[in-house]
């Protein structure tokens, strides 16, 4: 993997109590920013990104070399104006670019920590981003947002922080992660430990990578990202520089080929054992399990104003499941707003260019900010 | 701005909560925001009428309110404002139960089937009546349970629905109805305005 001597990172001295029990402490936490910070620093928005994603939301990834991840949203007169507001993106603990996770240097042994990191949860993510608050002196953040992981995200942190942002905007999320995408986790995870390469966890140390295992993890998850409908129309039964089947395994269809180049172009980016700790941060999210399964409990004292959006044609976090969040917060008469976006391009709508979602967003922002 | 919402307005006091069931593009809510009270939040089925809501940077959610309205709690509002809606519901008695429960108050338009000009439209034309507050054909209308006037007066009346204030609106001209006036108004106005309460 890259080292990451130029980029952003703050260590963080205050020990972190895990979920799990273990204590971190002295631990690196990867970020960016876009715009300034005003006077006032009532103009900061954090982003938190989705399982794949990292601390690059806008402009040019300096790793990858692409555009970073949010770059529809985060930008110059965008939804998330850079000119109005201060952006803090950070890369989530368990994460590889640059956050402390399993591919960090264990200081005791010089060595990766690899499958010796312990197991996080989206509160632990959240937490230790909770400390860019005091590395910026802000006291309260104007909003907090994200998509898919960092829905969950911005949920987590409403829930523990709940005086901390005056808006938040929860995207194509859950707040309790369903047996299917437990399941969908799951056949991503047990690709990687089936390829012989992973080696337990140790693919490092043996200068390994099981580079298989992760590109076909890789290559199930982006399925569940698209819709039928939206497959259907890029691909449908296109061949791939073929006029006719061949009668073997080699790719023949258009998908084929996309999807093993989705999966080729993203081991070259993407830590093993990150990808398996934090699609088990994913599967241990269920924000309102301690009090019962009442979502509305966690909310109570909340005065931040949500804005929920959701998307038609996704399928992995429903409008259903993004419509329990909006019932809980009606049910303790927070304010709360929801649109379901009509989209076909799946999951991934709250990444591409939807205008719908990019205009509803954008004035929602705005609007909250002037008041 | 509508004399309907004039008088709807009108009749919500300063800094209460209200919620407005089916608020279209969001032009009662923004009167109400700027001028009487900001505890204000919609509930709305269109999509596009939701974004021009956000774009006027009012709370909104997008629903069904014959699924959704369950979801609030009771007595969660001081107002619960229904305008020409009533009629488009499968079951609107289950909505008007709703209201009264999430709302201390209720204010529910409706067009008057009762009007004259419906009632000739049937009687000498012999067709399902189009008018200014029913604007559409019968093969393409929303509108599912119509009733006049007195039909409503009486649906509240056998239910025990306290209907504290009742007036009728005819070409922007305001007037109450009462009793004695029923059968008049029932024939002579457009549109009623009630406001009921548990």
């Amino acid at each position: 993997m890259n080292e990451f001597n130029d980029i952003k990172k703050i260590i963080i001295k205050k020990p972190l109590k895990l979920d799990c029990g273990v204590t971190i402490a002295d631990y690196p936490l990867a970020y960016e920013t876009y715009g300034k910070l005003n006077k006032e620093k009532d103009n900061a928005i954090m982003v938190f990104h989705a399982l794949t994603g990292d601390q690059f939301a806008s402009g040019k990834n300096p790793v990858t070399n692409k555009d970073g991840w949010w770059s529809y949203v985060i930008g110059p007169n965008k939804a998330l104006d850079t000119n109005k507001y201060f952006i803090i993106c950070a890369n989530v603990i368990g994460g590889c670019m640059g956050s402390y996770g399993p591919s960090s240097i264990d200081k005791k042994t010089g060595k990766k920590i690899g499958i010796n990191f312990p197991v996080i949860t989206i509160n632990d993510m959240v937490n230790a981003q909770f400390n860019l608050l005091d590395h910026f002196n802000i006291d309260k953040l104007f909003c907090v947002t994200g998509g898919s992981m960092g829905g969950m995200q911005v949920l987590q942190f409403i829930a523990n922080y709940p005086d901390k942002s005056k808006i938040a905007i929860p995207i194509a999320c859950s707040a309790s992660h369903s047996a299917q995408n437990i399941a969908f986790n799951e056949l991503g995870r047990q690709a990687i430990m089936a390829d012989e390469n992973w080696k337990n966890g140790n693919y490092e140390l043996e200068n390994k990578s099981p580079a298989k295992g992760l590109s076909v993890a890789r290559m199930a998850a982006h399925i569940t990202y698209l819709s039928k409908k939206g497959l259907q129309e890029k691909f449908g039964r296109k061949l791939q520089e073929r006029d006719k089947i061949k009668f073997g395994f080699d790719a023949d269809f258009q998908i084929e080929s996309y999807l093993r180049y989705q999966g080729s172009i993203f081991v070259d980016r993407f830590d093993a054992n990150s990808y398996l700790y934090i699609t088990r941060a994913m599967d241990y999210f269920d924000l309102s399990k301690n009090s019962n399964g009442d979502l509305s409990k966690i909310f109570k004292n909340t005065k931040t104003k949500f804005f929920i959006i959701s998307f038609t044609s996704d399928w992995l976090y429903p409008t259903a499941e993004n419509r329990e969040i909006v019932i809980a917060l009606n049910a303790i008469n927070a304010d709360v707003g929801f649109l379901e976006v009509k989209s076909d391009k799946g999951h991934d709508s709250f990444l591409l260019d939807v205008p719908d979602f990019l205009n509803a967003l954008k004035n929602f922002v705005d609007n909250s900010y002037k008041k | 701005m509508k004399e309907e919402f004039k008088i709807i307005a009108n009749s919500i006091q300063r800094e209460k909560s209200i919620l407005d069931v089916g608020c279209g593009d969001g032009e009662l809510m923004k009167f109400i925001h700027e001028n009487i009270s900001e505890k204000i939040r919609g509930l709305e089925i269109s999509k596009d009428n939701v974004q021009k809501c956000i774009q006027k940077g009012l709370t909104v959610i997008e629903g069904n309110a014959e699924m959704d309205l369950q979801q609030f709690p009771s007595n969660s509002f001081d107002y619960v404002i229904l305008s020409q809606t009533l009629q488009a519901f499968l079951n609107p008695e289950k909505v008007i139960n709703d209201l009264l429960r999430i709302g201390k108050t209720s204010i529910v338009t409706i067009p008057n089937f009762g009007f004259w000009k419906v009632r000739f439209n049937l009687l000498f034309k012999g067709t399902m009546p189009v008018t200014r507050t029913l604007p559409n054909e019968w093969y393409n209308t929303p509108n599912l349970h119509m009733c006049s006037i007195k039909d409503f007066v009486n649906f509240c009346n056998d239910r025990k629905i306290n209907l504290f204030k009742s007036l009728a609106l005819t070409n922007n001209k305001v007037s109450s109805i009462n009793k004695f006036n029923l059968n008049f108004k029932n024939l002579t106005s457009e549109l009623g305005i009630f406001l009921i309460e548990k």
